[in-house]
């Protein structure tokens, strides 16, 4: 049993996209402002922090999860990917979020980070998803500028792009 | 919108929990996938001294069969319920009703006890264990009991349990009856209007409503239909003192409840 002290701040080890990381949380820490205060990683966006709007959803152990309804601590040793793992590099967009821009499925962009992860964990799981599906995974995010409609548009877009690349790895 | 201070104990044995619990008492919370104590902790609504993680007890991540009845485990997350192989088999009422229960991002982490133990009153699985007649497990440094879902659930948000007390498990029974499960909600996953749950009876059918009472109501039917059907279901959807609030009146809820009521009898029945 450990028992970690309110106020103070305790060492956390985990991997943040394919890296090893460690900063320090005080137990209340919540995992959104462990990831963009302690660490810097501020792709991650901070909604309601109550688990209903899924700006700040984040992949946790391959799963998509909130990061305002998870603790900094709770993530000890636990593999963490956020919005930042999708590009290939800081100059090109990866396939998701080529296919939101190409559709327009964003406008302020407030609640995309959380939708991108989302499906990106989603479509590793499901490579053929059909839309309801889509939809049943989104109903888990608000957004209140663009309307869904483009989003399941690039979603479905995306996902037959990833499924043809990995189609192709697979041959090759 | 942040959580005031607590220590936080992880737990490596289930007896390390208990003995936090039974020493620090109600000042201590168990926190297992955190969907609803987290947004209870944000919100300040709860403010305990300490959390106890109780995630990597991998005893308590279980699912078992013991003859009639299904437990699992307090570990157990919504998610890996849903991906259970038998449960659509098993227990075919929660497999109707877990898809409602919040959404792929909470159900990923959420636990089936951790609802239960949470015990909103327009939640879904509390809901299907006061249909199916289930029981919690429940488990202190001194003793284990069982408690019937019926005599579990006291009142909005409030449960049985003791403050030295943890959920252990919960037990479904197996039935293989006619089950149905609908919901009204503004969003597909958001807390339930009116969400209602029927199973097949020996002599007719028990119905169970979430959302309209401060808790999980279940009201055992003969077999009616048309008026006298409409009748008593009208005079269930008055007793459970339905209010007003921002997602709906009193009066649309005792319109689901009659609705939604005669058309799962009806689809049970058949």
């Amino acid at each position: 049993m450990s028992r970690s002290q309110a106020g103070w701040r305790h060492l956390i080890r985990f991997t943040l996209n394919g890296k090893p990381c460690v900063g320090e949380a005080e137990p209340r820490l919540l995992l959104t402002d462990f990831l963009r205060h302690q660490i810097g990683a501020t792709g991650t966006h901070v909604g309601c922090e109550h688990g209903v709007c899924g700006a700040c959803t984040v992949s946790i152990d391959g799963k998509p999860a909130r990061a305002c309804l998870t603790l900094a601590v709770q993530i000890d040793g636990c593999e963490v990917r956020t919005v930042e793992s999708l590009a290939p590099s800081p100059d090109r967009l990866g396939i998701l979020q080529a296919a939101f821009k190409r559709n327009h499925a964003l406008q302020c962009g407030f609640c995309t980070a959380g939708i991108l992860m989302s499906l990106d964990s989603f479509l590793r799981e499901h490579p053929r998803p059909d839309e309801e599906s889509i939809c049943d995974l989104l109903s888990g995010h608000l957004c209140r500028c663009t309307g869904y409609a483009p989003i399941v548009r690039a979603a479905m877009e995306a996902a037959e792009e990833l499924a043809d690349q990995n189609q192709e790895k697979t041959n090759a | 919108m942040k959580p005031a201070a607590f220590d936080y104990v992880r737990a490596e044995h289930l007896d390390e929990a208990l003995g936090v619990l039974s020493e620090e008492g109600s000042d201590a919370r168990v926190i297992a996938g955190g969907q609803s104590l987290m947004a209870m902790l944000n919100m300040r609504l709860a403010k305990p001294k300490t959390l106890i993680d109780i995630m990597r007890l991998a005893d308590l991540d279980r699912i078992e069969r013991n003859g009639g009845t299904i437990t699992i485990g307090a570990g157990v997350r919504q998610a890996s319920l849903l991906e259970w192989p038998e449960l659509r088999d098993s227990l075919q009422l929660v497999a109707l009703a877990l898809p409602w229960t919040g959404h792929v991002q909470t159900r990923s982490r959420g636990t089936v006890c951790g609802s239960i133990a949470h015990a909103d009153p327009s939640a879904e699985l509390p809901l299907v264990l006061q249909a199916l007649g289930g029981e919690v497990h429940l488990r202190s440094a001194r003793r284990r009991r069982r408690v019937a879902a019926k005599d579990f659930f006291t009142g909005m948000m409030a449960t049985a349990r003791a403050d030295e007390e943890l959920i252990e498990a919960v037990s479904f029974p197996t039935v293989q009856k006619r089950c149905a499960f609908r919901e009204v909600a503004r969003r597909h996953g958001d807390f339930a209007i009116v969400a209602c749950a029927a199973v097949e009876t020996a002599d007719g059918v028990r119905l169970a409503i979430g959302g309209v009472a401060d808790m999980p109501a279940a009201r055992d039917f003969p077999r009616l239909d048309g008026s006298a059907l409409d009748d008593a279901l009208n005079a269930f959807a008055y007793e459970l003192d339905a209010r007003d609030d921002v997602h709906a009146t009193a009066r649309y809820r005792r319109d689901l409840v009659r609705m939604i009521g005669r058309d799962l009898v009806r689809e049970v029945l058949q």
